[in-house]
């Protein structure tokens, strides 16, 4: 019987031949990542455990995207737990504000992570680096700790959903409209203690970073982890960033998938999840109207440069609608950069916009945007569960950046097809 | 253990957002996070919940965010255990590292009403509610062992000691 791609990832990296779904292993990691709100605690278990010593620094990277710049002291504090790490262990691969950016945006970009790795984070949207072709999931800082230590995890072997999607994308619609779409037709448990394979000419004709959307969100489903395979689109991305040997796995013919489930792409329009559950999909016409007070454009999953002009090309010489906000955080400073270069951030503030520093922002509802009682958000992001993002009885939509910033023109929920 | 409390009774995919919302993420302390345990779902829960009392919930308890906040809240909250028809794959193995206990028994979910009286085995892995027992679904030797050894942390520094040994090399 074959494998799936990411039972042969995750038998090459637990010494074995052959893997199956169910089975317990340990796996060697590659990469281990931990940011400001998960690293303290993980590198206090290693300190209170006398297990500083066993860290490889090569495997470890450190990002502080939470709350940087600090709002208090308590965020102060961990971003210089962060730091003493880093130093203690000589980290190179430690990213403080505003030589980063968000963790999972940042990783792929500098190279950090390539196709065939095995690769986990304290933080669940680690799973985005599985597009690249690897393998890569979330957890919580006792077990980065543990990684830390061991330089292996224990992992059940996931079984693999096949998700195929046919024909081509219409106007303004994304992989952010392909992965809500997925979620709303499988739930938010539709694939716990799974792994999510994507596959199809859909696929193959996005562009990393919208793949990067897709395998984002498979956390959404609850899922373990998300892969697709590696192509031109996934080479050419990883060229001149991974300076090392990477392997490039692919799913048997005779893999043993658990389910399948094909998708025709060419009618989706652009969805937003409505309030309070990534799998609560509509057309975006369902909802046009919804009067909105504040846009985001941002985070792990819409933060991208390609995210930034697909909103700049709605906005060009528009204003923001009067009463609204809108907040664009570019994911890493390198974007920021590139985006200034390219006149995107001017667009966004010769709109009304207010563009931030390269962090999370208000995704977790920690700072840099926060939602207060009864108010209306339309986020790029991935989760809008109640409270997320600030007040319990604020309502977040959520959709791509087109959706996002045809809306912040109008002042409501507007289809990009109609601006 | 043996564990007797309330239940509280919640539905599914209750989100780690609502169990400890992300303006709290900043400490890990117990005594901190314990007073906004379940406030997103339930304001009042902290103030409520009694030392023993069970949380039932249904599917993927714990799911989104892998922030570890969510079973130490729980956990420092004085609820003694939590019974689901599933968990969430994160929240499962942070609750097993930090040793909340954690059991996966749908029928006594669907039995449990809030204000239930409810017992719970542990070891021998036995829900009983309003006097009615149910059987939870065993764990995998190994993960019973992390819990044995009280946290992963002490496994790892066994595994340390005989690095070779593989957890499993069976299906």
């Amino acid at each position: 019987m074959g494998m799936t791609m990411t039972e042969k990832i995750i038998a090459s990296h637990a010494g074995l031949e052959e893997v199956k779904p169910g089975q317990l292993v340990n796996a060697k990691v590659d990469v281990i990542m931990a940011h400001d709100i998960t690293g303290p605690p993980a590198f206090k278990a290693l300190k209170n455990n006398g297990l500083v010593d066993y860290v490889d620094s090569k495997k470890v990277v450190l990002v502080l995207d939470h709350i940087v710049p600090p709002k208090d002291i308590d965020s102060a504090m961990n971003c210089m737990a962060v730091r003493q790490f880093a130093g203690e262990k000589n980290i190179e691969h430690f990213y403080d504000v505003g030589q980063g950016g968000i963790a999972h945006n940042v990783l792929p970009q500098e190279g950090l992570v390539a196709p065939g790795d095995l690769a986990v984070g304290g933080d669940s949207h680690t799973c985005t680096y599985g597009a690249l072709g690897c393998f890569a999931t979330g957890m919580g800082h006792t077990d980065i700790a543990a990684a830390m230590a061991l330089g292996e995890v224990w992992l059940r072997v996931p079984e693999t959903l096949k998700f195929v999607y046919n024909g081509k994308l219409g106007k303004y619609v994304t992989g952010k409209d392909l992965i809500l779409q997925t979620i709303g037709k499988i739930t938010v448990n539709g694939a716990n203690y799974k792994a999510m394979e994507f596959v199809g000419y859909a696929i193959r004709s996005l562009p990393m970073e919208q793949r990067f959307t897709m395998t984002n969100m498979v956390i959404e489903a609850s899922g373990k982890n998300g892969v697709m395979p590696v192509d031109d689109v996934t080479k050419d991305y990883v060229k001149g960033r991974v300076d090392r040997e990477y392997k490039i796995y692919k799913s048997d013919e005779d893999a043993k998938f658990e389910k399948t489930y094909e998708f025709d792409i060419d009618n989706i329009p652009p969805l937003v999840a409505k309030p309070y559950s990534p799998d609560n999909i509509a057309p975006v016409d369902e909802v046009k109207g919804v009067k909105v007070d504040q846009v985001f454009i941002g985070s792990c999953t819409n933060g991208w440069l390609g995210d930034l002009r697909q909103a700049a090309e709605i906005m060009k010489g528009e204003k923001i609608a009067k009463g609204i906000r809108l907040i664009v955080i570019p994911a890493t400073m390198a974007i920021y950069r590139q985006a200034l270069k390219e006149g995107l951030i001017d667009v966004f503030i010769d709109a009304g916009g207010v563009v931030s520093p390269s962090t999370c922002g208000p995704c977790p509802g920690l700072h840099q945007g926060v939602m207060g009682p009864g108010e209306v958000g339309l986020f790029t992001t991935n989760r809008n569960f109640r409270g997320r993002t600030g007040h319990p009885e604020a309502k977040i939509y959520l959709s791509n950046p087109y959706v996002a910033a045809a809306t912040a023109i109008t002042g409501e929920i507007t289809d990009p097809r109609e601006v | 253990m043996q564990l007797a409390g309330k239940a509280y009774k919640f539905g599914d995919n209750v989100d780690t957002d609502v169990i400890i919302p992300g303006k709290y993420l900043v400490t890990t302390d117990p005594a901190r996070l314990a007073p906004h345990c379940m406030e997103g779902i339930d304001p009042e829960f902290a103030k409520k919940v009694q030392k023993g009392d069970m949380i039932f919930a249904g599917e993927n308890f714990g799911c989104g965010s892998s922030r570890e906040h969510a079973p130490i809240a729980i956990k420092a909250s004085g609820a003694s255990c939590v019974v689901a028809k599933n968990f969430a794959r994160i929240f499962f193995r942070n609750a097993i590292n930090i040793g909340l206990p954690i059991l996966v028994c749908p029928e006594a979910v669907d039995y449990a009403k809030s204000g239930s009286s409810a017992k719970v085995d542990t070891e021998r892995g036995i829900v009983d509610v309003d006097g009615k027992s149910f059987e939870a679904d065993p764990f995998p030797e190994f993960i019973t062992s992390i819990i044995q050894k009280g946290g992963l942390m002490e496994y790892v520094k066994e595994r340390l000691k005989q690095k070779q040994v593989p957890v499993s090399s069976s299906a």
